[in-house]
């Protein structure tokens, strides 16, 4: 008999008046008798909905039922057949618009706590010993992946697990992408992510850090240095900015600015010497997951006051329901339907305020969403000395400016065809990198199918 | 790691290393930089690639001790590992076509001029060199200007080498006396590449100005090194760093130089503690 509560199980969590002065992880994960419990209110569906919610399709509903039997090293299994960063997924995937929003325990109640599930799962997995990798065959044939994101990752790893002998170039000095350099510690501590690429080492992937591909080796370069394919998984990491006056004073970043000052550079251990600005009032500017780590960030820095600016709607917000929860609970002043027009400053160049307009959302515009139109003569200004953009990003030219014949499109996004293919041979592609900023769930996605195509094409040149 | 296989004291406060990096040293190009840090959770600091060995695979940079990264580097020495080494970055400065160009140093901006001189040296352009320290003391590089330039002025603030004045007086005395120069490039610290600009702009002769804000990635993803350039926002690391002297908003480039100075003096002072500490 499942069990019929109509709420998930709630996520124990640090109170938010104390996390938001720290960097601990804010949610601290379910116990093995909350697991079981929450796995209880499962309906085991023959249909399935929910495994159609996820991008790559994890088999949800056997999962859970192991969870139910307290088999969790089964449940792990079933999760690794399809992912490769459970922790990881567990944690940031928007649930709530993916897996869960299918689920059928949804439609009149909560739905299940897939996500959490699937980290418990995951954690449980993790905290045991390290278990032993075993090193596949060597197959002889050589592979290079650009960048150590998800996608990288991912695709490094699939490829291993074949027999490949894999590379992994990174621009940074440690891998992992967003996960180390953009999403902060409070929301997926970094030992997991170097859990994840301690595992590809053991597996024989190489990772050679440090290397910006299209400046030290070009693509062709890698090609003629005997790799026989190649995997491009560089994201979408250059930042954009508003062009409105001010953009360019101190005390304005950009997120990709403030959060590798804070997450890469380790600006939030006490002992960095990280310069980071220890800002009194501070402005975020967007509404995505990118503004809501912002915000906290800043929160968590010491700020007194933190805003996040957001043109829409809350209905428009694109960040994940939990963390736009999890900010409202941290103080954080949500100032929805307002526009920054301007950032004014003192005689030194320093940020003393910023301007905005008030909006009204007017006719739906290209997206399908209503389209936010300025209401005349509504500005006002907020006093804040630190603004943080965090309005999007697009991919990095390095490598498409420096790769003859590799196609892109509008917004510097490589084509890529539904097996990873770019329009050149041998050279795939996957991620932001194709996709412009989207999850981490979608950049996996993209590695394992990139990963799968690039060993058919090496297996069929024979 | 790359390891350090030479270092070498220029003056008190400048120092040079060559690096092993081979393959950076097969791309690198005059005007390109690397990024580096001195140790394990140590800042990311940017610095020019001062001449390279294709052969023998070294970088070499010049770096001036202003604050705790590069105190921290200083202390590496020969044979000791720099734990990262990244580069080429940034565009290379343009030589093709240039016939007559006059390079202007200032400080350890010398150390950035002087691969551009000697490849324009090298391509047979005329090049005439005008290069400036506030003292005798900090003079670094002199004898490899005057071997890739035909005409050499030395400046000092004081007096106490070569002519007293400012690069910009004998930059002008040089103009004045007819040289017609296709182009000056100018490297050295913001206040006085703004000055250079200030008295080319009245000659109208262009000016292409090396930019130096402070820098994360040099990849183009953090943003922090972003200037603005004629109106628009360009970003350092990859746009540049060279850039059209006439465009650049030197006013706005010194104020964001200036964000972290009581951070960066704090970490300083730390650094110069610890080392003290290790001392005693
Ligand atoms: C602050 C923030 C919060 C986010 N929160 C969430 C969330 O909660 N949930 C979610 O699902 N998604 C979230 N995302 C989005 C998610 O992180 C990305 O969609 C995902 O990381 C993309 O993976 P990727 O492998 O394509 O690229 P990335 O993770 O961007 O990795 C690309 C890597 O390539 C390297 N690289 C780039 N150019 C080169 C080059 N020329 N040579 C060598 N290496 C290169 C980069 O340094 C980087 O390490 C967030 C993103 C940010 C920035
Ligand atoms: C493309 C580029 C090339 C460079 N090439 C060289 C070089 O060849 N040799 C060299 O000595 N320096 C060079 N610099 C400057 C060098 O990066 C800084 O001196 C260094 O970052 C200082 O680090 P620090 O931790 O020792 O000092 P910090 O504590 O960071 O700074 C100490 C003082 O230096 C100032 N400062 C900080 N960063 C910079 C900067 N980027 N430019 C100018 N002043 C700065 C600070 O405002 C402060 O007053 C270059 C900078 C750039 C962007
Ligand atoms: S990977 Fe993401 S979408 Fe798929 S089941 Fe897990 S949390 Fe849901
Ligand atoms: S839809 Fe919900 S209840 Fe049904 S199997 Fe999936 S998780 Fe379980
Ligand atoms: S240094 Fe980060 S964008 Fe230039």
């Amino acid at each position: 008999m499942p069990n019929m509560s109509p709420n998930k199980h709630p996520m124990p969590s640090q109170d938010p008046m104390v996390r938001n002065r720290n960097f601990k992880e804010v949610a601290l994960g379910y116990t093995a008798e909350i697991a079981v419990e929450e796995a209880e209110r499962c309906l085991n569906c023959k249909n399935r909905p929910c495994v159609g919610g996820c991008p790559v399709q994890i088999r949800i509903p056997d999962f859970i039922q192991e969870v139910a039997k307290g088999n969790f090293d089964g449940a792990y299994d079933i999760i690794a057949e399809s992912s490769s960063l459970p922790a990881v997924c567990g944690r940031v995937c928007p649930q709530e618009t993916q897996c869960e929003s299918k689920c059928v325990r949804g439609i009149k109640t909560e739905p299940v706590a897939i996500g959490r599930l699937e980290r418990f799962v995951a954690d449980y997995h993790n905290a045991k010993e390290d278990a032993v990798v075993a090193r596949p065959e060597p197959n002889g044939h050589k592979v290079a992946v650009v960048g150590s994101g998800p996608s990288g990752l991912t695709c490094a790893g699939d490829l291993a697990k074949k027999g490949y002998d894999v590379t992994v170039f990174e621009a940074l000095h440690v891998a992992g992408g967003v996960l180390v350099y953009g999403i902060p510690e409070f929301r997926l501590p970094k030992a997991i992510v170097s859990k994840e690429v301690d595992t590809l080492k053991k597996l024989g992937v190489k990772i050679e850090t440090n290397m910006v591909i299209g400046k030290i080796l070009s693509i062709d370069e890698l090609l003629e240095n005997g790799f026989e394919a190649i995997f491009i998984g560089s994201g979408a990491g250059l930042p954009r900015f508003m062009n409105i006056p001010g953009e360019n004073l101190k005390g304005v970043y950009s997120a990709n600015e403030f959060l590798t000052r804070v997450n890469l550079m380790k600006a939030y251990q006490d002992t960095s010497t990280t310069p980071i600005m220890h800002a009194r009032k501070v402005a975020v500017v967007g509404g995505g997951n990118v503004a809501m780590d912002a915000a906290r960030s800043a929160m968590r820095l010491g700020a007194e006051k933190v805003y996040v600016v957001y043109r829409r709607s809350e209905e428009e917000l694109p960040a994940r329901r939990e963390e736009f929860e999890h900010a409202k609970e941290e103080g954080i002043d949500f100032r929805l339907l307002n526009n920054p027009t301007e950032i004014l400053s003192d005689d030194s160049g320093n940020v003393i305020g910023m301007t905005c307009i008030r909006m009204e959302l007017g006719e739906p515009d290209a997206s399908g969403r209503r389209r936010p139109v300025e209401v005349p003569g509504s500005e006002f200004t907020l006093d804040v000395d630190c603004v943080i953009i965090a309005i999007g990003t697009s991919p990095n030219p390095l490598i498409s400016s420096t790769t003859e014949g590799l196609a892109t499109e509008r917004h510097g996004c490589l084509v890529a065809d539904e097996n990873g293919l770019t329009s050149r041979t041998a050279i795939y592609a996957g991620g932001d990198a194709v996709t412009g900023a989207a999850t981490v769930i979608l950049a996996m996605g993209a590695g394992k199918t990139a990963a799968k195509s690039i060993d058919e094409y090496i297996q069929s040149k024979g | 790691m790359y390891k350090i296989i030479r270092k070498q004291e220029l003056n008190p406060t400048v120092t040079l290393m060559e690096v092993e990096a081979p393959l950076i040293a097969k791309k690198a190009e005059p005007g390109q930089f690397i990024i580096l840090r001195a140790e394990e959770d140590g800042e990311r600091i940017p610095l020019t690639i001062a001449g390279y060995d294709r052969q023998k695979g070294t970088v070499r940079i010049i770096f001036q001790i202003v604050g705790a990264t590069t105190a921290k580097l200083n202390r590496l020495n020969e044979g000791d590992f720099i734990v990262d080494f990244v580069g080429p970055l940034g565009k290379a400065t343009e030589t093709d076509g240039l016939k007559k160009v006059a390079v202007v140093g200032g400080g350890v901006g010398c150390a950035i001029a002087l691969p551009v001189a000697q490849k324009l040296h090298e391509l047979g352009c005329e090049v005439h060199s005008v290069i400036g320290f506030r003292n005798k003391d900090l003079l670094i590089l002199e004898d490899e200007f005057k071997a890739a330039s035909s005409v050499l002025k030395v400046m000092t603030d004081d007096g106490s080498y070569g002519e007293k004045g400012l690069v910009t007086q004998a930059l002008e005395a040089l103009i004045e006396e007819g040289n017609e120069y296709d182009e000056v490039i100018t490297i050295g610290p913001l206040i006085m590449m703004k000055f250079v600009v200030q008295l080319t702009k009245r000659y109208n002769i262009k000016t292409v100005v090396s930019m130096n804000p402070i820098m994360i990635d040099g990849t183009g993803m953090c943003g922090c090194c972003r200037l603005t350039v004629g109106g628009k926002t360009k970003f350092a690391c990859v746009d540049g760093p060279d850039f059209d002297g006439f465009e650049v908003d030197f006013d706005e480039a010194m104020q964001r130089g200036a964000a972290y100075r009581d951070f960066e003096r704090h970490a300083y002072e730390e650094t110069c503690n610890l080392f003290q500490k290790e001392v005693q």
